[in-house]
């Protein structure tokens, strides 16, 4: 069974570190394996398939494509020459080892909120990990963003280091979740728009992102919040095994449930739960009502191929195949994601609890741009869902980018 | 000893670890170019004929000429099948019995050459000149029922042997999903009532015995798909 | 020259049901498992979604997912009198290919043969005496009881949808009252049953009989299983045999064992790798590992501490004969025993016309049946009846594809108008009810190879020479004349029975059981495997399949081809390991 014993004393005893920097019974590598997992360092440092935390992964930002760093401790092409203070400097203030500015692309507006304690876990872990030799390419930004001076005027609006601090006026839980979904987790990464130079929207804090050709939906669990319908044990099961009732993760989720929130405590992920059930959204305008006939053609495409999983009145197969009716995906504003695994399929995420790797056929061979946004239209549109129409033109442009070619 | 280099180096073919998935990839059909065809246009319009006699146009509904069966043959011949690409075509070659199945040297596409070549002869040696699609429809039930029972006699040819395949690929043609030239608006399915390419009946498990009418789908769709 | 590639404990020849039973046992037991799969790759969401799965012509009538007849078939003749002549295309069987082998395209009727069967010759000589001149039937060597758990295993790991008949020795109702005991319920409830089920299950129960719901290994709901793998629920859309499922519903290999196997360090699988021979040392008593060949034609030798056989049964019998392992059997002088024993099963059926009920039989699904067990094995007394053994009676909605499936009753023309409208007119209001009879085996039924024709690498294809035998016609006549008793009481407008008869046809569809070549039993004398499945020569090869039974049974064989692979695996894991040898003594 899980470890969940040492791992649940960490919990609190992180908590606490976070305040008050007690020592705890808990191996620093441990603690330091267990932060890497929960901040998901292997996701963005790791190309899918190649050595772990070598980096090289492309990440795709407005701004142009990022490799990241090898952080493990090769001395030429790692992290090998850097000290503690230097790891501290990156996760905290978010400079290189030379002094020159990181891109906000490595989360450090995040993890500049974990204590000192928990930054020096981490950098201790990482340095037990077999050193691989790997140079990144280059980025390919456009003038003037590849100026990393840029990035400090972006700083001065945007970014102030700081540990986190816990709000006394709510639990300790609260606070346990708070922090690892603002710090380690970095959660707003995804699930939080951006303004034009790529700064969270404060507005908009986890009310749903977009990134890599992909539509994060709102994962606030308050009132009017993308996660409304959820119970904490619903969040906990989703985190822990890739599905719940309402939902199953893939694409980018996949790989922070499979590299991260899989392996953290109960504890841990009941806190990040008593957190988002605390934040409210806001009420939507209901959109538009589709065109009938558009509705009606979307009916047809429906019944004919997606009822055999996702049944017919959209309430799926919970933890097999997910309800469509009260999606988060399928409701999100943004119908980039309905439309995406529409084209090319999804497939949920192999967890230690659910190894199935249930997929989602690809219908982009099959359905034209039209019938892709009529059906996206009726189950945005159906069973109390009210994410409006989708017009062909959106199927269009996304098919033409994923193919490589120009929206 | 073999070299330690030679060891490591990986075999060919594929060595897969986990489960592979590549997001918008699917086996598809492959559907038939229409502009791949095999019969000459005598030809065509002999196997037309024959199939429209193996499932006739009457008031209970289109046939085989409806359903456009000849251009399905038409494309099978032209591609794999015809070939006989995926058919164990190593001779030598004898006749058998008939529980050894297909024993003909040629593929189907030259099965097909060969008998019709044999047929018009036939037809044109003892019906005044005329071609088998020029023949009366009682008169053209009759040679085929000849070819059938192998009464009619074809040089180099067996006669039942291209019989049964023109009515399998005619019974094919029908009822095959349209994507593959026949079955032509889904005309087979419509006449008997198959509601086509579908994976979800959950909703009709308790019929107890009732009709369902069920639209038919084929793989490329229907018409109620489109937004007009 | 073959390149020599480094040692695994395990190769495992052919990755279908067998060899994924085998692979995640033997992993789980730590050891280092290679399995060489002559076909491709083949996965759910990319090469049978519902997006083009319902496609009759291309998977069935052009064989997307069998073996290519075109690289290898066999040959095949009704008797010695003849000669064999390659199945240019298949007909009657269809053996399978590719990852998940002929498991894809079941149907997922998973039975589990009757504790007689296990022991046909000695039980039926008990009861009847003497079996029949020419009559090589024998006893497994194994018996229903030991394989009882392995039974419950594989139907676990399948979820199996059912209902029990004898519960730890207490009969139930609404199960089948003559299976042998259980130690436990199905794991799933049994389908839902259509109009056609009901009809004949009323008309059994009329004439006294029990029927039960078909064991199936389509989801009657959400399922997972004993690995935390899920199966969704069966949407009967009628495309089950000879296509791969499209949602998940299916047992199979991969939705059922390589979602846990696939990510094991310890496991490799290579497609597209075909095995030419088991190598073995200079005694010739053990085996050294394969020579395998890929699709570029590059050989390799791939040593191994054990080497099982896990293709298709016609397969492993002929690879043993290809490399020399026993004595190929010669009905003549009825010495040697590879390719003894081949058996098939012979099926009928009883066709059911309604005036103004639909059956609707698009509805389906693989193994949604009702069934009745008083005719199969020994669960009736065969005294003066001329023949042993017996078959299940049942009425399935498996399916309305149309090319293949369109009753006309008796005397409409096999063409034209007549044919039309017969078929318009019964395609949505026609069932039927099938046996499915055994198969005993004869001396002069077997597997050899072929002395003509060669396969892609020029080796000899195998030889079939079958016919049905004495036992096999008086036993058809029987459970069809059972079965029009049924299908007459079945509130039908009129009956057409299908009788099976004349020799065996190699054309028409039948069953894909085939059986025998490479037969288990007590001693060296009579059988190829022990009851192991550890070939008594070189005691470090082992056979999985069908192919190991001395004699097929009423039943599909998948259920008991499963449960034998869970027993050897357990020898294997739990004996042979401590001490690799002969594990019976001759």
């Amino acid at each position: 069974m899980r470890k969940s014993a040492p791992l649940l004393i960490a919990g609190s005893a992180l908590l606490g570190s976070a305040q008050a920097g007690q020592a705890n019974d808990f191996s620093q590598l441990e603690r330091g394996r267990y932060l890497t997992q929960a901040g998901n360092c292997q996701g963005c440092h790791t190309p899918p398939g190649e050595e772990p935390f070598a980096g090289s992964r492309a990440l795709e930002t407005p701004f142009g494509l990022i490799y990241t760093p090898n952080i493990t401790f090769d001395t030429e092409t790692g992290l090998g020459r850097w000290t503690k203070d230097d790891f501290w400097r990156a996760m905290h203030e978010g400079k290189a080892k030379d002094g020159s500015q990181l891109y906000p692309a490595f989360p450090y507006p995040h993890f500049t909120k974990m204590p000192r304690e928990d930054v020096d876990a981490i950098y201790d872990y990482l340095a037990t990990l077999d050193p691989v030799r790997k140079k990144k390419p280059e980025n390919e930004l456009p003038f003037p963003l590849s100026w990393r001076t840029t990035v400090k005027g972006w700083n001065m609006t945007f970014f102030e280091p700081g540990v986190f601090r816990p709000d006394p006026a709510k639990s300790q839980e609260w606070n346990r979740g708070a922090y690892l979904v603002e710090g380690p987790g970095h959660c707003s990464g995804c699930h939080t728009e951006k303004n034009l130079l790529g700064a969270d929207k404060k507005s908009r804090h986890l009310a749903g992102g977009k990134l890599e050709n992909w539509a994060a939906p709102d994962i606030r669990g308050g009132r009017h919040g993308g996660l409304e319908a959820w119970s904490k044990a619903a969040i906990v099961e989703f985190l822990q095994t890739g599905r719940n009732a309402h939902s199953a993760a893939f694409s980018i989720m996949s790989e922070v449930i499979s590299y991260s929130t899989q392996h953290m405590t109960e504890t841990d992920l009941a806190a990040i739960a008593t957190y988002l059930k605390d934040l409210d959204g806001e009420e939507r305008a209901a959109p538009a009502t589709p065109d009938d006939a558009v509705m009606k053609a979307g009916a047809a495409i429906y019944f004919d191929n997606c009822s055999a999983c996702h049944v017919s009145d959209g309430s799926g197969v919970p933890r097999f195949f997910p309800p469509l009716a009260g999606s988060g995906n399928v409701n999100n504003p943004d119908a980039t994601t309905v439309i995406r695994v529409i084209l090319e399929g999804a497939r949920a995420v192999p967890t230690k609890r659910h190894p199935s790797p249930l997929t989602m056929p690809a219908f982009g061979w099959k359905l034209d741009d039209d019938g892709i946004a009529a059906v996206a239209t009726y189950v945005r549109s159906s069973w109390g869902n009210s994410g409006g129409a989708v017009e062909a033109d959106e199927v269009r442009d996304l098919r033409s980018l994923l193919a490589g070619g120009p929206p | 000893m073999l070299a330690s280099a030679a060891i490591a180096a990986p075999a060919f073919g594929r060595t897969i670890s986990g489960i592979p998935w590549v997001p918008g990839l699917a086996d598809r059909p492959a559907v038939p170019d229409p502009a791949r065809t095999f019969f000459t246009a005598a030809e065509r319009a002999c196997v037309r004929a024959i199939s429209a006699r193996l499932i006739p146009s009457d008031d209970t509904g289109p046939g085989a000429d409806e359903a456009d069966v000849v251009t399905f043959i038409d494309r099978q011949l032209a591609g794999f099948f015809g070939r006989g690409e995926r058919w164990y075509m190593k001779g030598p070659f004898s006749k058998g019995t008939d529980e050894q199945g297909y024993q003909s040297e040629s593929p189907p596409a030259g099965l097909y050459r060969k008998a019709l070549a044999a047929l018009d002869a036939h037809c044109r040696g003892s019906h005044d000149g005329k071609a088998f699609d020029e023949l009366d429809a009682g008169v053209q039930d009759d040679i085929l029922a000849a070819m059938e029972d192998g009464e009619l006699e074809f040089e180099g040819v067996a006669a039942p042997a291209f019989f049964a395949l023109v009515l399998e690929n005619t019974i094919e043609g029908f009822f095959s999903d349209p994507i593959y030239g026949g079955n032509r608006d889904m005309a087979g399915w419509r006449l008997v009532g198959f509601p086509g390419a579908r994976y979800d009946y959950r909703d009709y498990l308790d019929h107890d015995g009732k009709r369902l009418d069920i639209p038919p789908v084929g793989l490329a769709g229907r018409s109620e798909w489109k937004t007009p | 020259m073959a390149r020599k590639l480094p040692p695994v404990d395990v190769v495992l020849v052919g990755f279908g049901w067998t060899g994924a039973i085998m692979a995640q046992e033997l992993t789980e037991a730590g050891l280092e498992v290679l399995a060489l799969e002559r076909g491709g790759w083949r996965d759910t969401p990319t090469h049978f979604p519902p997006t083009l799965a319902p496609d009759e012509l291309r998977f069935y009538w052009r064989h997307e997912m069998f073996q290519d007849t075109a690289r290898e078939t066999l040959t095949f003749r009704n008797n010695a009198s003849q000669t064999a002549l390659p199945m240019r295309r298949w007909g009657s069987f269809l053996p399978g290919s590719g990852v998940g082998g002929s498991g894809v395209h079941w149907n997922g009727q998973t039975f589990r043969f009757l504790p007689s069967d296990f022991i046909a010759a000695s039980h039926n000589a008990d009861r009847y005496g003497p079996l029949p001149d020419g009559m090589t039937v024998q006893d497994y060597g194994v018996t229903y009881d030991e394989l009882e758990p392995h039974f419950d295993r594989f139907e676990k790991l399948c979820g199996i949808g059912g209902k029990a008949g004898n519960l730890r020795g207490a009969l139930q109702a609404g199960g089948n009252p003559f299976e042998g005991r259980r130690s436990d319920e199905y794991p799933n409830p049994p389908m839902e049953m259509t109009f056609a089920q009901k009809q004949f299950g009323a008309a059994a129960a009329e004439l006294g009989l029990k029927p039960f719901p078909a064991p199936s290994a389509n989801m009657s709901r959400p399922y997972t299983n004993p690995l935390g793998v899920q199966l969704a629920p069966c949407t009967y859309c009628g495309f089950c045999e000879k296509y791969g499922c499209g949602n998940y519903s299916k047992a199979i290999p991969q939705t059922t064992i390589l979602p846990v196997l696939m990510g094991k360090p310890n496991f490799t699988l290579k497609t597209h790798n075909e095995v030419l021979e088991i190598r073995r040392d200079s005694s010739g008593r053990r085996a050294t590992g394969v020579t395998h060949v890929d699709v570029h034609g590059e050989v390799f030798e791939q040593p191994a501490g054990i080497v099982i056989l896990c293709a298709y049964p016609l397969q492993n019998a002929r690879l043993m004969m290809l490399s020399g392992i026993g004595r190929t059997y010669d009905p003549r002088s009825g010495e040697g025993l590879v390719g003894k024993n081949y058996c098939y099963q012979v099926v009928s059926s009883v066709d059911v016309f309604y005036e103004d009920r639909y059956t609707n039989q698009f509805v389906g699904a693989g193994a949604l049946g009702m069934v009745i067990d008083e005719y199969n094995g020994d669960n009736f007394d065969h005294a003066g009846l001329g023949f042993i053994g017996g078959g299940y009676l049942a009425c399935w909605t498996t399916n309305a594809r149309p090319i293949e499936t369109h009753r006309t009753p008796e005397g409409t023309p096999e063409w034209g108008a007549g044919w039309k409208k017969a078929v318009k007119e019964n395609f949505l209001k026609s069932t039927s009810v099938s046996t499915h009879g055994a198969s005993m085996a004869y001396a002069q039924n077997h597997l050899d190879l072929d002395p003509i024709y060669t396969d892609v690498y020029g080796r000899p294809l195998l030889r079939m020479t079958y016919d049905f035998t004495p036992n096999d016609r008086a036993m058809t006549a029987y459970l069809t004349d059972r079965a029009r008793e049924i299908a007459a009481r079945m509130g039908g407008r009129e009956i057409k029975v299908n009788a099976r008869e004349g020799a065996y046809d190699s054309m028409p569809y039948q069953t894909t059981h085939n059986t025998g070549g490479t037969i288990m039993g007590s001693t060296p004398q009579n059988s190829v495997v022990n009851r192991y499945l550890q070939s008594w020569d070189v005691p470090n090869l082992f056979v999985m399949g069908a192919g190991v039974f001395p004699q097929n049974a009423g039943y599909n064989p998948t259920g008991t081809v499963a449960a034998l692979t869970y027993w050897a695996a357990e020898a294997i894991r739990s004996r042979y390991l401590r001490d690799p040898g002969p594990m019976v003594q001759a």
